[in-house]
């Protein structure tokens, strides 16, 4: 076989010009290790693409201007009513753009799967230790996506000036100029002076198309590029370890694949906006800040916040009384910036934190198992319930009307469940690590149950057991204990250096409770032939002894 | 889109082999191994069956037609729906839409079945290696680093080395003094809060008369005769005002009509009319128009984060994230009994901010009633 002409012509061109062989000689054949988590960041990188595409085709309509205009378009409930341009322009495009409802639900489906898909691929990679060295550099541009992302939808979500979105903008003003000194300045600046001003859908319009998505365009391709560069992590498995990769090559495989996946993320995304409405801003009517509607929601996204500040006591404080300096409404700082700020800031700082607590400075290219790192996954599942519960509350009205419980009830509840939940899903995710890996070490030192029964000669009934399969026995046997900072004191009683004083003692403490092997995977049990399948050696024995 | 390129052997036993637990991404529980035929030449590629290859690729091409389909009655949709009002609308959205989720679904099944059956199966190895340069690489680009260093001349020209820092520091406050004006005030910064303590209603009309209450969307005064149902109320605008929505922000009004003896203590009696109490609409939490009203227990509730106020109680607290109550406005009759404001808030309205302090007390602590 040789390469077609019309392939081989422009190669060749391109070869001659910047010698493309040699990158293609090392990359063609790229290994790409298989597991269906590893698709989770690919939802996000596709919505995003399909977020560029649909929100091109936006903006030739789009008019981002807060001037008012007297409605003279199809929709005949709001002929007549004085809006701002924004919102004239996307009622155009819902109703006089063929396809152009399309591409705005599309838009909005798209955003929110890219910060859902965001959130789950996080979450994979922290589950499974994939942020561990060398990867931290690409868990914090990770953790800038995430950030970013939030303020593109923040941003994208006003755009359109209904009653709706305005709601949240003027949630966001407010928030804005309670911040402690600084916030009379930011909301002026923001807005153009007072809130509402006519500026601010203009501003939000050029962060939205062009900065944020400009940054976010690099980061992605940055995330892309450490990605590539470090190879992808891998499930331990039958012939994986840390210094291979296990899979499939880019070309053709991963590179076809990646594509197919790409067509059903973008089918999903046509299929949502086709057959499931969503933001009918013809329904809601021009922004005023004299009005609502009950029962205002953000997108998922933002919910969390929203059940900070519904949660939150009234506590305001005047630091310096009656002067006209020193106000401190709490009942809005808090719940707006400390959820978000443990969130992200934990996140951004957990793989160097373990690293500080484990003294771990290896390189790792096997994913953990969740239940193999069991404080970790417990202290994930309590940011999950923490974020959860604020997440839950941020729609408070909507649960205490669809389960007929009181508002006040569901408020004071959230109270308590927002710092309960947590520690009670840390307790119980931890049992259940020990728990599962106490079932892993019972697979491999007894077998599975082959299902086969025996009646033994002295008339007794027991189940046979077999070894497991040898993939899942080398999967299982990826366990890695956690390594721990040596802090054991010498012969003088005298720990390490480094250990010695109040901060070196609670890191030595912490290190032996996260790190250590919790329970052995051949925990007082022999295993290979002491308890063979059946047909060889002994058939007699089982668990069931 | 997972991929099988190991498959189990399954021993021949009386017993079959029994896999538990998450099985390896793509690992069959089930199904009988197949026959794979290694490609001779790479190790790790197992080619698929023929036959098998030959029935995936009519299935693959199907899958392409449905696409090449589907994209053409997209276009043909698109000329024969035509959209202008919400039901032509709803349909040209089904018609264009399910076309376009066909066509890609079309393309993604058909890639997926191409992948997996038709191409081999692949169980690749390759080597990876620390991502640490070797010692010697480390080294050189330490020389080349401070050969550079030394002949660029930094280190031992400190003059260089202080002016360049000097010089890049206000350069680099450029593009933050350049967003001064982002305000459009004309005024110094320190004035901003100045604006917030006051709304339009501390203005006159053009006649020098003060600013009738008007009915919010209708623009109607209202006569405070008219409005004397106990319970009864209204969303009230400033009079010049309605579409003014920098005024909106901070001068609409809660009107709310009570029968005297419900009123308490909080209520300023000298700022109501007839049992009539105007108070600001704007939450005094993040400002969403507290718009809802109960009218058994007389509260008003902010749909936004649930801050809940007593009407006939000064509209204090009672519930919700909210610290202050919402601020009451001192309200009158003109000679033609029409409702008119008899002056501006006593406190600021809306959201707390640094500078505004506790206003409330301020005015107290001058005799006033907040």
């Amino acid at each position: 076989m040789t390469v077609p002409k019309a392939i081989a012509g422009p190669s060749n061109f391109i070869d001659e010009r910047i010698g493309a062989g040699n990158f293609m000689k090392r990359n063609l054949r790229k290994v790409f290790p298989d597991h269906w988590s590893f698709l989770l960041g690919e939802i996000a990188l596709y919505s995003f693409i399909i977020l560029l595409l649909t929100g091109t085709f936006l903006t030739f309509w789009f008019k981002p201007g807060m001037e008012h205009v007297i409605y003279n378009g199809p929709f005949d409930p709001l002929k007549g009513v004085v809006m701002s341009e924004a919102y004239a322009s996307a009622l155009e495009i819902s109703f006089e753009v063929r396809g152009g409802l399309l591409m705005r639900q599309m838009h909005h489906w798209s955003a929110l799967l890219f910060v859902a898909g965001m959130m789950v691929h996080m979450l994979r990679v922290f589950f499974t230790g994939a942020y561990r060295k060398p990867r931290e550099l690409n868990w914090l541009i990770g953790v800038g996506l995430l950030t970013l992302a939030l303020a593109a939808g923040l941003t994208g979500y006003s755009l359109p000036d209904d009653l709706l979105s305005g709601a949240g903008l003027r949630i966001t003003q407010g928030v804005a100029i309670s911040l402690p000194l600084v916030g009379t300045y930011i909301s002026f600046f923001l807005f153009g002076g007072e809130y509402p001003g006519e500026d601010v859908i203009a501003r939000f319009y050029s962060l939205h198309i062009l900065l944020i998505p400009g940054i976010l365009l690099a980061l992605i391709s940055a995330h892309m590029v450490l990605m590539w560069v470090q190879k992808h992590t891998q499930m331990p498995g039958k012939g994986r370890n840390n210094h291979n990769v296990v899979g499939a090559p880019f070309y053709p495989a991963f590179m076809l694949k990646a594509g197919a996946y790409f067509m059903f993320t973008f089918a999903v995304v046509a299929g949502l906006a086709t057959f499931f409405q969503i933001n009918p801003i013809w329904a809601f009517g021009p922004y005023t800040p004299a009005d609502i509607s009950a029962g205002s929601q953000p997108d998922f996204y933002m919910g969390f916040l929203e059940g900070a500040l519904r949660l939150m006591p009234s506590w305001e404080i005047n630091l310096f009384g009656t002067a006209e300096a020193g106000t401190l409404p709490l009942s809005v700082i808090i719940p707006a910036l400390v959820p978000m700020g443990i969130v992200m800031t934990g996140l951004a700082l957990y793989p160097f934190l373990e690293q500080w607590i484990t003294g771990d400075r290896r390189e790792h290219h096997i994913a953990d198992r969740p239940r193999n790192n069991p404080h970790r996954t417990s202290i994930g599942m309590a940011a999950i319930t923490f974020y959860g519960v604020l997440w839950l509350l941020g729609a408070n009205d909507e649960l205490a009307a669809n389960f007929h419980i009181s508002l006040n009830m569901t408020t004071y509840i959230g109270r308590v469940m927002v710092f309960a939940g947590p520690v009670l899903a840390y307790m119980i995710t931890y049992r259940i690590c020990l728990g599962l890996q106490r079932s892993d070490a019972a697979v491999l030192s007894h077998g599975v149950e082959s299902g086969v029964i025996k009646r033994l000669a002295h008339g007794e009934f027991i189940e046979v057991h077999t070894p497991p399969d040898e993939d899942i026995e080398a999967h299982m046997r990826g366990k890695e204990s956690i390594p721990e900072i040596p802090a054991a004191e010498d012969a003088d009683g005298i720990p390490p250096k480094g250990m010695r004083g109040p901060i070196g003692k609670l890191r030595a403490k912490m290190s032996q409770t996260y790190g250590g092997e919790k329970i052995p995977l051949d925990e007082g049990h022999g295993h290979g032939d002491e308890h063979p399948a059946i047909g060889e050696g002994d058939d007699d024995r089982s668990l069931t002894h | 889109m997972t991929d099988n390129g190991h498959e189990i052997e399954q021993p021949d036993d009386r017993v079959p082999k029994r896999v538990i637990g998450t099985p390896d991404s793509g690992a069959s529980m089930l199904e009988a191994s197949q026959p794979q035929v290694d490609d001779g030449d790479v190790p790790g590629v197992y080619l698929p069956d023929e036959a098998k290859a030959n029935k995936a690729e009519k299935i693959v091409a199907l899958c392409f037609t449905i696409t090449f389909v589907a994209a053409i009655a997209f276009i043909v949709n698109y000329v024969v729906f035509q959209v202008g009002d919400i039901n032509s609308t709803a349909v040209s959205n089904v018609a264009l839409g399910a076309p376009l989720t066909v066509a890609l679904l079309g393309l993604a099944v058909g890639i997926v079945v191409w992948v997996r059956q038709i191409m081999p199966k692949y169980n690749l190895v390759q080597e990876r290696h620390a991502m640490v340069s070797d010692p010697e690489t480390r080294e050189y680009v330490e020389e080349t680093f401070l050969r550079g260093a030394k002949e660029s001349g930094i280190p031992k020209r400190p003059l260089l080395r202080r002016t360049l820092l000097l010089a890049s520091a206000p350069l680099g406050l450029l593009p933050i003094v350049l967003l001064r004006d982002l305000d459009n005030a004309k005024m110094p910064a320190s004035k901003f809060q100045q604006e917030l303590r006051h709304t339009v209603w501390g203005r006159k009309t053009k006649e020098g008369k003060p600013l009738k209450l008007v009915v919010e969307g209708t623009g109607q005064p209202i006569r405070a005769a008219d409005f004397n149902s106990p319970g009864g109320i209204l969303s009230v605008v400033p009079e010049g005002y309605e579409h003014d929505l920098n005024a909106l922000a901070k001068a609409v009004l809660i009107l709310i009509k009570f029968r005297p003896e419900e009123i308490k203590s909080g209520t300023n009696l000298n700022w109501t009319h007839d049992g009539i109490v105007a108070y600001s609409k704007i939450c005094t939490h993040v400002g969403c128009p507290a718009a809802l009203y109960e009218q058994t227990t007389h509260h008003i509730l902010c749909p936004c984060h649930q801050s809940t106020f007593d009407a006939a109680d000064g509209a204090k607290v009672i519930f919700g994230p909210a610290a202050r109550p919402l601020p009451q406005l001192p309200i009158g009759v003109d000679d033609q009994g029409f409702l008119i404001a008899k002056g501006d808030f006593a406190v600021p309205v809306g959201p707390s901010f640094w500078e505004r302090g506790d206003a409330e007390a301020k005015v107290r602590s001058t005799g006033g009633h907040a």
